[in-house]
């Protein structure tokens, strides 16, 4: 009696799954025992720890955020495959792969992986890696809130997996609709481990937030004032703009969700007062910004991109800037567009289908400018600008049937058919997925030193293409054809079943191009020696994070530069200015294990609120606590290298002639 | 790249879009191949913002591909200016052709929101049919109050009459959808919502439910039958000629949750059924007492 007050609701039941569930515990568990099986034969244990997980380097950091991101992204994507099996078998009297229940934790748990886990995991570590380097600083403003964010991103996501292993995970969709997701309807724990790990994740999005902004107005190089920063740095600033603005009402809005299933109140629920439309709206108050979020720094890296291999200056410099701003501001007026189907009428929904078209107009603009930034350039077709071909032909269809859905009557139609699926998957792969691949591929030698092979990167590119046609031109039509998403079962007589079996197809190619990204990166990395970049500057590049070493050392600049024009390091070059080579002593923060044991405390708190066991969530914050305290009485955080280890490091790289 | 390599790689995706279109065009395109006057002005909304955003698209490509042939590094007859990074007649060409698009798409937006509101009754002079509609787990009740009579998972409505539904739900939400009558709209347990279609094409017509509300979703299935006045009033009379009852008690067995449930029908219901579906969750007195335990 006391253990099974000790345990919650946990039982031994909580552990008994089905077998493609106990397939995936077994992957994991194997890829966990073999990883640490590996760490001990080359004793790496120390390294792993010391250099990397309690480093608050925001090179490394952003390295781990993708190598977390990937991960999530290949389970997600595992997902996705399973899906659409289900639905190419599933007919008639087949009844395919999936009980009805399993289908729908799958499809919830591939939404809320991929947006939570693998584009955002994406989002900021290609932020962590360029943000600081493209401004001209050594660090973050807080390096060590920085290192907090990131484990609590990794906490949440241990989290949701963990609901592979015990129990079981939401079914009620990426967004759990109450009533669905009440207590009365969704009676196990699933709904809490969604609650809790974006719960965990969303903090951590929001601290790092307010880190970037920060560091982006405070942090700037001498010379560098606002209109002179590289486009990519404007797109990130209006991301955690939209991140402050946003994320609270996420965590205020499921707080109120979990508090209506722990304790019983009637927030959200059908009677009792509670009102399920309130739900809907204040979700997507915060996840219509949450689209933008994702997309503004795709579209900050495609401008860096265009400009760097077109060898010619952004085109329309002020209005990216601006449209950046209007996209920020319009995007929290929208948000009704997601339910134009409830009802409210034909001066509401007139007015938010309008608001929502008007989005259009910038993001139009910048469409438009960055083609323009090609006119009379002198374009190379590197596997970053292969993404942004791929970007361009197909976010452009994403876009147009994204204004075609802003028109109430056309989305009474479309709204919840495969044709919806098939627009937001246009918006998120190939506008944030492409972008932020280009953004890796492009980035990758500064941050490895290594130089990527271009064939493999052009294969990727191309099978991306390639599968995401074969992939959602088959939904588009499926949601003309009348099918609706989250369905695991349909009638032969709909004529369905060949179309999904293409669109399986698809999922099959992108996985290919998945693995082909995977093993360029591989390739190159076992090649390191023939590949090596030994300039610091692999494209002629125009920002200042070309004008360091390759990789970039862990202070980023043994000397800060001094801008005057935007791309100045481009402009430096064409001027053949000469910069003084005045060395200073610099302190940079010491690495610190400090934010891996607070995360530990969130997922004790968490996973003791999913299974209600107090005492775990007790102890839990107790540690979280801690943890900052103990972050608060620490002075010694920082360390001092000497300009003579500067000197040398320079001399190393670029020889005794600069 | 050569541009036979070229033409080869940009004709695979329009070959298979193409084949995409033509599977489409030869099964049942639901939201294209309408039976209603609802669906029919949707589709035209439809088909005219696709129309509108070839403005764009077109465009977009031609310059993508003009762009990329012409100013590839390896063509040296093309000329190349580094700092030709502003010019304010082509910004406003920028922002004057999509704002030009928006404007006359806003209009198009706005006076179809007016005129195509599911809550708006069909003008006709044939009197409208009412028939309420109640999502349960997992299957659709719908009730015609004139009548006394209530069927599950089929309704048959006479051809060129308005009908109005009201609907709610009694179970989590769920979306209402005939794509060839017309576009969706929510049913909320708690709350009515309401929508106007009139058919003018006999035939029976798919239904289900496009908002996921739990295990049997998927099985939520339904048809609307459209048939001649004659066969709608015999349909009436044969309906009314059956044995179920739908009385509180009755309901309280069909609301359990089920599965993939065949279509049947009541001979009659109690007339304030509706209505007390949509009472059982507003705050009254003796609700609350429910509610909280007391």
């Amino acid at each position: 009696m006391m253990l099974a007050n000790l345990l919650g609701l946990l039982n031994v039941d909580s552990f008994r799954h089905d077998i493609i569930q106990n397939v995936g515990v077994g992957i994991m568990t194997l890829s966990i025992f073999f990883a640490s099986l590996a760490l001990t034969y080359f004793r790496k244990w120390k390294w792993l720890f010391g250099e990397w997980l309690s480093s608050l380097d925001h090179k490394k950091i952003g390295v781990m955020y993708i190598i977390v991101a990937v991960l999530m992204l290949s389970k997600a994507g595992f997902d996705a495959l399973l899906m659409r099996t289900q639905q190419s078998l599933s007919v008639g009297n087949n009844h395919g792969i999936l009980a009805s229940q399993h289908y729908q934790q799958i499809f919830s748990s591939h939404g809320t992986t991929m947006i939570f886990f693998a584009a955002m995991g994406l989002m900021f570590g290609i932020i962590n890696l360029a943000v600081p380097i493209l401004i001209g600083t050594r660090d973050v403003a807080f390096p060590w809130l920085n290192s907090v964010s990131f484990w609590l991103f990794v906490s949440g996501m241990i989290l949701l997996n963990t609901s592979l292993a015990i129990g079981d995970f939401s079914g009620a969709g990426w967004l759990a609709y109450p009533p669905l997701s009440e207590l009365q309807f969704s009676p196990t724990v699933g709904v809490d481990y969604w609650i809790w790990s974006l719960q965990i994740a969303g903090v951590g999005s929001l601290l790092s937030g307010i880190n970037f902004i920060v560091t982006i107005l405070m942090k700037r190089t001498k010379g560098m004032n606002l209109m002179k920063m590289p486009m990519f740095v404007w797109s990130v600033l209006g991301s955690m703009t939209l991140v402050v603005f946003a994320f609270p009402v996420l965590t205020a809005t499921i707080t109120l969700l979990y508090l209506d299933r722990l304790v019983g109140t009637h927030f959200f629920t059908s009677g009792g007062g509670g009102n399920p439309m309130m739900y809907v709206n204040l979700i997507w108050a915060w996840g219509h910004p949450e689209v933008y979020i994702l997309i503004l720094p795709a579209f900050g890296i495609f401008s860096e991109i265009v400009a760097t291999f077109s060898k010619k200056k952004l085109f329309g410099y002020t209005s990216m800037v601006w449209a950046i701003w209007a996209i920020v501001i319009l995007s929290f007026t929208v948000w009704l567009h997601h339910f134009f189907t409830m009802g409210a009428g034909a001066d509401v929904n007139g007015f938010f289908g309008i608001m929502t078209m008007i989005i259009a107009i910038p993001t139009g603009v910048k469409i438009f400018n960055w083609l323009f930034t090609m006119f009379r350039g002198k374009i190379t077709f590197s596997a970053p600008m292969i993404w942004f071909v791929g970007f361009i032909l197909l976010f452009s269809i994403g876009g147009v049937a994204g204004v075609l859905l802003a028109v109430p009557p056309a989305d009474f139609q479309l709204h919840n058919s495969l044709f919806l699926v098939a627009h937001f998957h246009s918006m998120i792969v190939s506008g944030v997925l492409f972008g932020y691949f280009a953004g890796i591929v492009y980035w990758f030698p500064k941050f490895s030193g290594i130089k990527l092979n271009e064939r493999l990167g052009k294969i990727a590119a191309y099978l991306w293409i390639l599968g995401f046609i074969v992939a959602f031109v088959p939904l588009y039509a499926l949601g003309i054809m009348g099918a609706t998403r989250r369905m695991d079962h349909y009638s032969p007589s709909m004529g369905w079943q060949p179309l999904f079996i293409v669109a399986g197809v698809g999922v099959l190619i992108i996985g290919l191009g998945l693995l082909t990204l995977v093993s360029q990166v591989l390739y190159s990395v076992y090649k390191h020696v023939e590949n090596k970049d030994r300039t610091g500057d692999p494209y002629d590049g125009r920002t200042l994070e070309w004008s360091i070493p390759s990789p970039a050392p862990h202070y980023n600049f043994s000397i800060l530069p001094i801008v005057k024009k935007t791309d100045d390091f481009w402009e430096s070059k064409q001027e053949k200015r000469s910069r003084d080579l005045v060395y200073k002593d610099i302190s940079m923060p010491k690495n610190s294990y400090i934010g891996l044991f607070l995360s530990s405390g969130a997922f004790a708190l968490g996973f003791g609120a999913v299974w209600h066991i107090l005492w775990l969530s007790i102890v839990g914050l107790l540690i979280i606590l801690g943890s900052v305290i103990a972050r608060t009485l620490t002075e010694d955080t920082e360390y001092t290298i000497p300009k003579e280890k500067l000197i040398l490091d320079d001399i190393q790289f670029y020889g005794e002639g600069k | 790249m050569k541009l036979a390599k070229v033409l080869f790689l940009v004709s695979l995706p329009i070959i298979f879009i193409a084949s995409i279109v033509l599977y489409v065009s030869h099964h049942n395109a639901q939201v294209f191949n309408t039976a209603g006057t609802i669906a029919k002005d949707e589709k035209s909304i439809i088909l005219f913002s696709m129309f509108l955003s070839l403005f764009v698209l077109v465009p977009v490509y031609l310059m993508l591909i003009i762009f990329s042939v012409k100013y590839r590094e390896s063509n040296k007859s093309s000329k190349y200016s580094p700092n030709f990074s502003h010019s304010k007649a082509v910004e406003s060409v920028w922002w004057g052709i999509p704002t030009i698009l928006i404007i006359i798409l806003s209009v198009v937006t706005w006076r179809s929101s007016h005129q195509l509101d599911p809550y708006k009754m069909i003008d006709s002079n044939i009197k409208p049919i009412n028939i309420q509609v109640v999502a349960l787990d997992w299957k659709w009740l719908f009730i015609y109050p004139d009548k006394s009579i209530a069927s599950v998972n089929s309704i048959n409505i006479p051809i060129n009459t308005p009908i109005n539904f009201e609907l709610t739900s009694d179970a989590p939400m769920n979306s209402f959808w005939v794509p060839q009558l017309s576009g969706q709209i929510y049913t909320m347990p708690g709350m009515s919502t309401k929508l106007s279609i009139l058919s003018d094409k006999k035939g029976s017509y798919s239904g289900r439910s496009a908002n996921i509300s739990g295990k049997g979703f998927a099985g939520m299935l339904f048809s609307v039958n459209v048939v001649s006045n004659s066969e709608y009033n015999n349909w009436i009379k044969s309906t009314k000629s059956s044995t179920k009852v739908l009385n509180d008690r009755s309901y309280e067995t069909l609301s359990k949750p089920t599965e993939n449930v065949q279509p049947f029908t009541y001979s009659f219901v109690s007339a304030d059924l509706y209505k007390n579906i949509l009472g059982k969750y507003t705050l009254s007195d003796n609700n609350m007492s429910k509610v909280m335990g007391m």
